[in-house]
C-alpha cells in the first residue's frame, strides 16, 4: 500500500529519501538537537534491556502513526487535528502495552507507566505535527524510522554506560570480571540513581556539539 | 496528616522532574525566562490538582474491571480497563480545554498571565504520568487530590529553580558545546542529586 501511495510524481531520487532516514539520526538528533522525547526516555535507561524495549515500542510507534496521519493529511480538518493525532498515537501505544504485557510481563513491570507515556512523547507529536502532516506516506515512514533510531541510539548509549559503571553488567550479563572486584573495584553507585541518566545525557550533547561545530548554541 | 505525607512526599522526594523525568521537554524549553517559568508552574498545579482526581473517578466508575455494575449488574462482568490511556489523555485535553474557556471568560487577568501555556499542558507528560502513577498506587480520592496536587507543586518548584539559575549564570563562562541544553542538563542533575538528600522524610 505504501508504495502505491508513495508513487512520485515529481521524480524524487534515492539518495533524497535516504536524508529522511541519516539526518535524524546524526546532525538533527531528535533528543540532542531537537530536544524532543526526553521526558519518557531517561528514567528506563538504568539498564540495557527495559532501554532496547522502549526503543522498539517508540519505533512501532512513530513508524505507524506517521504512515497512518500521512494517509489521513488531507481529511482531517485542522482544528481537531491534535485530538486525531492523539487518539492515533494511543492507538498504537495501547498495542504494544498489551502486546508487552502478554509476551514480555517482567519488562512490562519495569516500564511501567513509561509505556503510557510514548503517548505524550513530545518526538511522536512533534514529528507528525511538523513532518507526517505535510508529506507523503513513504518519506513519512522513513522519516519515523530515522528519529526512532536517533532516540534509540541515545537510549541505548545512555543505559549501556549506566549498566555497564552502575552494576558492571550488560543485559544481565557479568562483564566487569570478578577479580577486579577482589583487586578493590566497585561500582558506581550514582549511575543507578535517576540524576546520573541527565549527567551521561549531558556529556552525550556536549561531545556531539563539540564535534558538529554548527550546533553549538550561540544565544 | 496522610495526605500532607503525600504532598510533601511527591513534591521533594519523588519529584516529577528531578527523580521520574516527566515534563522534561516543557521543563527545559520554557526555563528560559523565570515569568514564563512561574506562569508554565502555575498552570501545571492548577491542571494537575484537577485533572488527577477526575480520572480517578473515571477510573472508580469506568475503567476498572467490573466498575460498570453501578450501571446495571449484567455490567459486572466487563472490562474495559484497556481503554485506560485513550480515556485518560482524553480526560486531560478536555480538561485542558474546559479550563481554558472557563478561565478566558471569567479570569482575564489569570488568563493572560497563564493564556499561552494552557494548551501546552496537553502534552506535557507530567500531567499523563501523574494519572498514571495515580492509576498504578491504588489511592483513594482524597489522597489523588494530595497527589495531584503534590506533583504540580514538585513541577513548579523545579522549573522556577532551573529557569532562576539559567538567570543566575548568564554571564558565567560556560565552555562553548556545552552552552544551552547542555548546561541545562548538568544543573538538573544536580539539582536532582541535592533533591535526594531529602529521602527519608516522613510526616
Amino acid at each position: 500500500m505504501g508504495e502505491v501511495a508513495a508513487a512520485p510524481r515529481k521524480k524524487v531520487s534515492f539518495r533524497q529519501y535516504l536524508t529522511h532516514l541519516t539526518e535524524p539520526v546524526q546532525r538533527m538528533n531528535p533528543i540532542t538537537v531537537q530536544i524532543l522525547g526526553i521526558c519518557s526516555a531517561l528514567a528506563v535507561t538504568v539498564k540495557l534491556k527495559p532501554a532496547l524495549f522502549m526503543a522498539g515500542a517508540v519505533l512501532f510507534v512513530l513508524v505507524f502513526s506517521n504512515f497512518l496521519i500521512s494517509l489521513l493529511r488531507n481529511t482531517i480538518p485542522h482544528r481537531i487535528r491534535m485530538i486525531v493525532e492523539l487518539v492515533v498515537i494511543s492507538f498504537f501505544v495501547i498495542l504494544v502495552d498489551e502486546v508487552l504485557r502478554a509476551f514480555a510481563y517482567d519488562v512490562s513491570k519495569q516500564l511501567s507507566v513509561f509505556v503510557g507515556l510514548i503517548i505524550t512523547n513530545c518526538i511522536i507529536m512533534g514529528r507528525l505535527e511538523a513532518f507526517a502532516m505535510g508529506n507523503k506516506p513513504l518519506p513519512s515512514i522513513l522519516d519515523g524510522i530515522g528519529n526512532a533510531l536517533g532516540y534509540g541510539i541515545i537510549l541505548i548509549m545512555i543505559a549501556v554506560v549506566r549498566e555497564l559503571l552502575g552494576s558492571g553488567t550488560l543485559l544481565g550479563w557479568q562483564v566487569i570480571p570478578a577479580s577486579w572486584y577482589e583487586l578493590g573495584y566497585i561500582n558506581n553507585g550514582l549511575m543507578v540513581l535517576p540524576p546520573s541518566a541527565l549527567l551521561v545525557l549531558g556529556t552525550i550533547v556536549w561531545l556531539h556539539r563539540a564535534w558538529n561545530k554548527q550546533l553549538i548554541d550561540v544565544s | 496528616m496522610e495526605w500532607l505525607n503525600i504532598v510533601i512526599r511527591t513534591t521533594f522526594l519523588e519529584n516529577m522532574v528531578l527523580a521520574y523525568f516527566l515534563g522534561m521537554c516543557s521543563y527545559l524549553a520554557i526555563s528560559r525566562q523565570i515569568s514564563a517559568a512561574f506562569g508554565l508552574g502555575l498552570a501545571v498545579i492548577f491542571v494537575e490538582t484537577l485533572t488527577v482526581p477526575l480520572n480517578w473517578v473515571l477510573k472508580k466508575y469506568f475503567l476498572d474491571p467490573g466498575a460498570l455494575a453501578w450501571l446495571h449488574p449484567a455490567f459486572a462482568q466487563v472490562d474495559v480497563s484497556f481503554l485506560t490511556f485513550l480515556v485518560y489523555i482524553a480526560t486531560i485535553a478536555s480538561a485542558v480545554q474546559l479550563v481554558e474557556m472557563v478561565v478566558e471568560r471569567f479570569f482575564p487577568a489569570l488568563y493572560n498571565a497563564l493564556g499561552i501555556f494552557l494548551p501546552l499542558i496537553t502534552v506535557n507528560c507530567a500531567i499523563l504520568g501523574a494519572s498514571l502513577f495515580m492509576n498504578e498506587r491504588d489511592y483513594t480520592f482524597g489522597e489523588s487530590v494530595a497527589f495531584g496536587f503534590g506533583a504540580g507543586l514538585g513541577f513548579f518548584l523545579a522549573i522556577v529553580l532551573l529557569a532562576s539559575i539559567r538567570y543566575k549564570i548568564r554571564y558565567s563562562h560556560v565552555v562553548a558545546p556545552l552552552r544551552g541544553l547542555g548546561i541545562a542538563f548538568i544543573l538538573t542533575a544536580l539539582l536532582g542529586i541535592a533533591f535526594l538528600s531529602f529521602a527519608g522524610i516522613q510526616l
